[in-house]
Order: C-alpha cells, then sequence, then structure tokens
C-alpha cells in the first residue's frame, strides 16, 4: 500500500527525468553510431566512424591537452582544498560551521563572473599589471592572461570550494584518539599524518580530484575566456561540433567518451574506497 | 579535532585559502564603484555604472528572461522535487537504480546535458526558446530540491502520519496538512537553492534557448560581454548577481539549518 502511493508520488518527478534526461542521454548515445550527413545532418546507417575518430591521432594532442590540464588543475586544487579543510578542520568546533560556509559560498556565486575576475586581474592592463608598475617596475611583464596558467588558475579558483567540501567530510568525521595512538607508539607528527590521517581521508581526496578533473575536462567556458580560445579542451571540441562544424554525430561520440571516463574514475574510486574502508575493519 | 596541528600553521592556511577565495571577487566589487570603471586607476566613488546599467535595455531584457525561467522551473521542481523525495523516504525496498537517476542530473557534466537535450528538441522538430531552458532546468533542478528535502524527512516522525490517518485524514489531506508543515523550512530552502542555480545556470540555457535574441539569458548576455568587449557595466551586474546569489544562499542555509547540500 505505502509502495503504491509512494510510486504515485515519483511518478512526475520519475516521468520528467526520463523523458528529459534518460531518452535525450540514450539518443546521444545512438547518435554516436550513425553517419554524419554530406551537409550535416544525420545519416542513419551504422557506422563504428565516429568511435575510431574519438582515438584519431589528430584528437590524441587535444585529449593529451586537455587530460594535462585538467589534471594538474585537480592536483592543485586538491593540495589547496586538503590543506584548508585540515584547517578548518582543526579550528574549535564552534568556529568550524562558519569557516565552511564561507568557503563553499563561491561556489555557489555565477562561474562566468567568477571567471571574469581573473580577467580583470591577469588582464595586460589589469590589476597585477597596474599594481606591480606602481611598484616601480618599468619593464614589459610577461603575458599572463590568454595563457594555459590562467586557465589552470580559472579552473582550481572555481572548484576550489567544492574540493574543500570533500575533504572536510572524513577529517571532520577522523576520531583524533587514532592520531593519538600513533604518537603515543612513538610516530613523529609527520608519520602520523602521512601514515594514519592521509590513508584515512583518502576517499574525500578522491572524490574532489575526480570532480575537478572530470568537471575540467568537459569545460569550454574557462578555456574559451581565460586561455583566449587558443586551448582546446574535450568540452570545447564538443561545442565546435554541435555549433559550428555541425557534425553531431561526432560530438556525441566524444560526449559518450566523456562520460566513459567520467564512470571509470568514479567506479575505480568506490572500488579503491570500499577497499580501503575492507581494510580498515579487517585491522580492527 | 588534532591538537598537534601548528595554530600558526593553520591559520596561515586559512589566510592564504580565503584571500585567494575573495580577493578576486572583491576586486568586482570594488571596481563597480569606480568612477572611471577600468581597474588601473581608482578616479573616485561612482553610482554611475549602476545607472548605466539599469539603462542598458539588452541586459533588462536578459534580466526579465533569466527571472522568467528562474521562478517557473523553481515552481516546477519544488513540487516535483518535493513529492520524489517524499515518494522516495516512503518507499520501504531502496532501488540503487533510482538512486541512480535521482543522483545523475546532479553530476552529469553540463555539456552532456546541454547537447542532448538540444538534439533531443531538434530531433523532435520542437521549435526552441525560453520554454525549453525552463524544461531542461527542471531536469537538474528538482534533483537539487529532492535531495534537501530528502536530508530533511531522514529525521522526519513518520508516526504522525500513521495518526492522522487514524483520525481519517485522506492521503492528500495528510501530505498538505501534516507532512508539508513540518517540511516547508526544508521545501523554501530547497527552492532557493534552485532559484539560484537556474539565475547562474549558462551551458545548458545556452544550447536550449534556440537562436536569437529573444530568449537570450542573463548569464548569456554575460558570456557575450565578455568575450565581445568588456564594458565597466558588467562590474556592477557582476556585483549585483553575486549579492543576490549570496542572499539567496544565506536564506537557505538559515532555514535548512542542515548545511548545504553535500555537507
Amino acid at each position: 500500500m505505502t509502495d503504491r502511493k509512494s510510486f504515485y508520488l515519483m511518478t512526475p518527478a520519475l516521468a520528467w527525468l526520463t523523458g528529459l534526461m534518460v531518452i535525450p542521454c540514450l539518443l546521444i548515445l545512438a547518435l554516436a553510431f550513425f553517419r554524419r550527413g554530406t551537409y550535416g545532418g544525420i545519416e542513419y546507417t551504422f557506422t563504428l566512424e565516429n568511435i575510431g575518430l574519438v582515438f584519431d591521432p589528430l584528437y590524441a594532442s587535444i585529449f593529451l591537452k586537455s587530460a594535462s590540464i585538467a589534471g594538474l588543475s585537480a592536483l592543485i586544487a586538491v593540495i589547496v582544498g586538503y590543506a584548508a579543510a585540515y584547517a578548518i578542520a582543526a579550528a574549535p568546533a564552534k568556529r568550524q560551521p562558519i569557516l565552511l560556509f564561507f568557503a563553499v559560498l563561491p561556489f555557489w556565486s555565477n562561474y562566468l563572473v567568477r571567471t571574469y575576475a581573473w580577467i580583470v586581474l591577469l588582464n595586460r592592463e589589469g590589476l597585477i599589471a597596474s599594481i606591480v608598475h606602481s611598484l616601480g617596475y618599468e619593464g614589459e611583464l610577461p603575458r599572463m592572461l590568454y595563457t594555459e596558467s590562467a586557465v589552470v588558475i580559472g579552473l582550481v579558483y572555481n572548484y576550489l570550494p567544492f574540493v574543500i567540501l570533500a575533504c572536510y567530510a572524513p577529517l571532520s568525521r577522523l576520531n583524533p584518539e587514532i592520531a593519538e595512538a600513533s604518537r603515543d607508539l612513538g610516530g613523529s607528527g609527520w608519520t602520523t599524518f602521512r601514515r594514519v590521517t592521509l590513508p584515512m581521508t583518502a576517499p574525500g581526496i578522491a572524490t574532489g580530484f575526480v570532480f575537478v578533473f572530470v568537471l575540467s575536462i568537459g569545460n569550454f567556458v574557462t578555456p574559451a575566456l581565460l586561455g583566449g580560445g587558443q586551448f582546446q579542451m574535450i568540452g570545447n571540441l564538443v561545442y565546435a561540433q554541435f555549433l559550428t562544424a555541425n557534425d553531431w554525430p561526432f560530438g556525441a561520440a566524444l560526449s559518450m567518451f566523456l562520460i566513459a571516463i567520467m564512470m571509470g574514475l568514479l567506479t575505480l574510486q568506490t572500488f579503491a574506497t570500499e577497499r580501503a574502508s575492507g581494510a580498515r575493519q579487517e585491522d580492527t | 579535532m588534532r591538537s598537534q596541528a601548528n595554530p600558526r600553521l593553520m591559520l596561515m592556511i586559512l589566510s592564504a585559502v580565503f584571500a585567494f577565495l575573495y580577493i578576486p571577487i572583491s576586486v568586482l566589487f570594488a571596481l563597480s564603484f569606480n568612477e572611471g570603471g577600468l581597474p588601473t586607476a581608482w578616479t573616485g566613488f561612482s553610482t554611475k555604472w549602476y545607472g548605466e546599467l539599469f539603462a542598458n535595455q539588452e541586459i533588462m531584457g536578459a534580466a526579465l528572461n533569466t527571472l522568467i525561467v528562474a521562478v517557473v522551473s523553481t515552481i516546477l521542481a519544488t513540487i516535483l522535487g518535493t513529492l520524489l523525495a517524499i515518494g522516495v523516504e516512503l518507499r520501504r525496498r531502496k532501488g540503487r537504480f533510482l538512486e541512480t537517476i535521482i543522483f545523475a542530473p546532479m553530476i552529469i557534466p553540463d555539456i552532456v546535458l546541454a547537447i542532448a537535450l538540444l538534439s533531443f528538441f531538434s530531433l523532435l522538430n520542437v521549435t526552441m526558446g525560453l520554454h525549453t531552458v525552463i524544461v531542461s532546468h527542471v531536469v537538474f533542478n528538482l534533483a537539487f530540491v529532492c535531495s534537501v528535502v530528502r536530508a530533511r524527512l531522514k529525521t522526519f516522525d513518520w508516526s504522525i502520519v500513521e495518526a492522522s490517518a487514524d483520525l481519517g485524514a485522506s492521503t492528500p489531506m495528510t501530505l498538505w496538512r501534516v507532512v508539508l508543515p513540518v517540511m516547508l523550512p526544508a521545501v523554501i530552502a530547497g527552492s532557493l537553492l534552485a532559484f539560484t542555480l537556474s539565475v547562474d545556470e549558462f551551458i545548458i540555457a545556452f544550447f536550449t534557448a534556440g537562436a536569437g535574441r529573444a530568449s537570450i539569458t542573463l548569464p548569456m548576455q554575460i558570456f557575450a560581454m565578455i568575450r565581445f568587449g568588456v564594458t565597466p557595466e558588467i562590474n556592477a551586474l557582476a556585483t549585483i548577481v553575486m549579492t543576490l546569489s549570496v542572499i539567496a544562499l544565506a536564506l537557505s542555509q538559515r532555514l535548512n539549518r542542515g548545511g548545504l547540500p553535500g555537507q
């Protein structure tokens, strides 16, 4: 009886999600196996060409580039975010919620505005340049905006709050007695951190890394605005197939590849987390 | 948490991270009141850029479109998401498949959902405009509303529902008079969050708004302004957009007490 009521309550929302998420995503999956029409459009014959094209050496350099930018951004975000989460978790318990709130707040403000702020800072006539010049430096500054570093800074800036949140959760649950035990047994502060705290909070780090990596590799806004359109991420490639090159089947294949990367990383992360928690249970 | 954490080091880390997070935003804020409008020199306090902003018909049109999209998609998402949350929590069997479907809109990369919806609408020959942006925004918004409401339902005392039924109330009556009043703070918190997300959402709107200026939203306008020549009005616009998000979020947090989703 309850299950029937629950079914009625869930139906409208599940119908909405089926119609406007599941079916469109299945459509994209199907599209990846069709041929591109001569004048754009889609020809309904089965082909594996698009999938093959994804692994074409022509695009390998774009993939490597976007993977390295996304990987670097995720790495920096995880290091900085973990340090911040650690410092928040070490603060007096009363102050932790407010610190966390302000750490996460920027994440919920407009993404474009946050990215634009970096244009203002890094611009040739921007704030950083004018501060440096006002300090008496006369020479030409290296180009800061429209570089790979600008893209990495933008990505780290935008996704850092998420990493702080992901790392804070396991850090705040950590039992202080375990670290104490390690020190009583003669472990130094660093050893305790490396051998006890870090492994026990690894799931948060993994979650943070995976999300920053996936969101970065599929991003097209930050490379377009801070990279000046010189750097193509997979996201820009997908964008181009749909809005300029008009090769939807290839765009669909690329986005399936994106989803595959995400699912692969998430599965790996779940697997690693389960193994870690399993190992912990065996220890006790 | 840990007594061995060096307080001075911790303070340094926090100061550095908060400076990194807040300096860029604060610069925009200050700049929006700069008479000259450029970051190179402070030429005096002025609200003239706000005046220019409100006189700009294009921006105001985009703002109105965003308001329509956000209000309508939030109302729809709040209804659907709340019903979904109650339905899921009422169920005795928890299915992994169901959880995945509900969780998916929150983690699927925007660009994938955006192109999926674009292909879907064009295949069905749907004319795209604000209505397609609205129905698309409901997809992720309902998932966020659902997650906020579900968090509250975890501590809900279901025996009052039984009591209500024993006293002869029908199911819709129980939902309306018993469940909803208890849930209301979480429902409002969820809808405020949905509203903020919808106001700020760019990628899905960009792909599903169709061609033409008629259905351009504020983030699309901001994107165009950043890409094709920055005018100082954008600082004023950024300040307003940011302030509104912060207010909505602070309200949502206060109502919800439990913290932001994911926390």
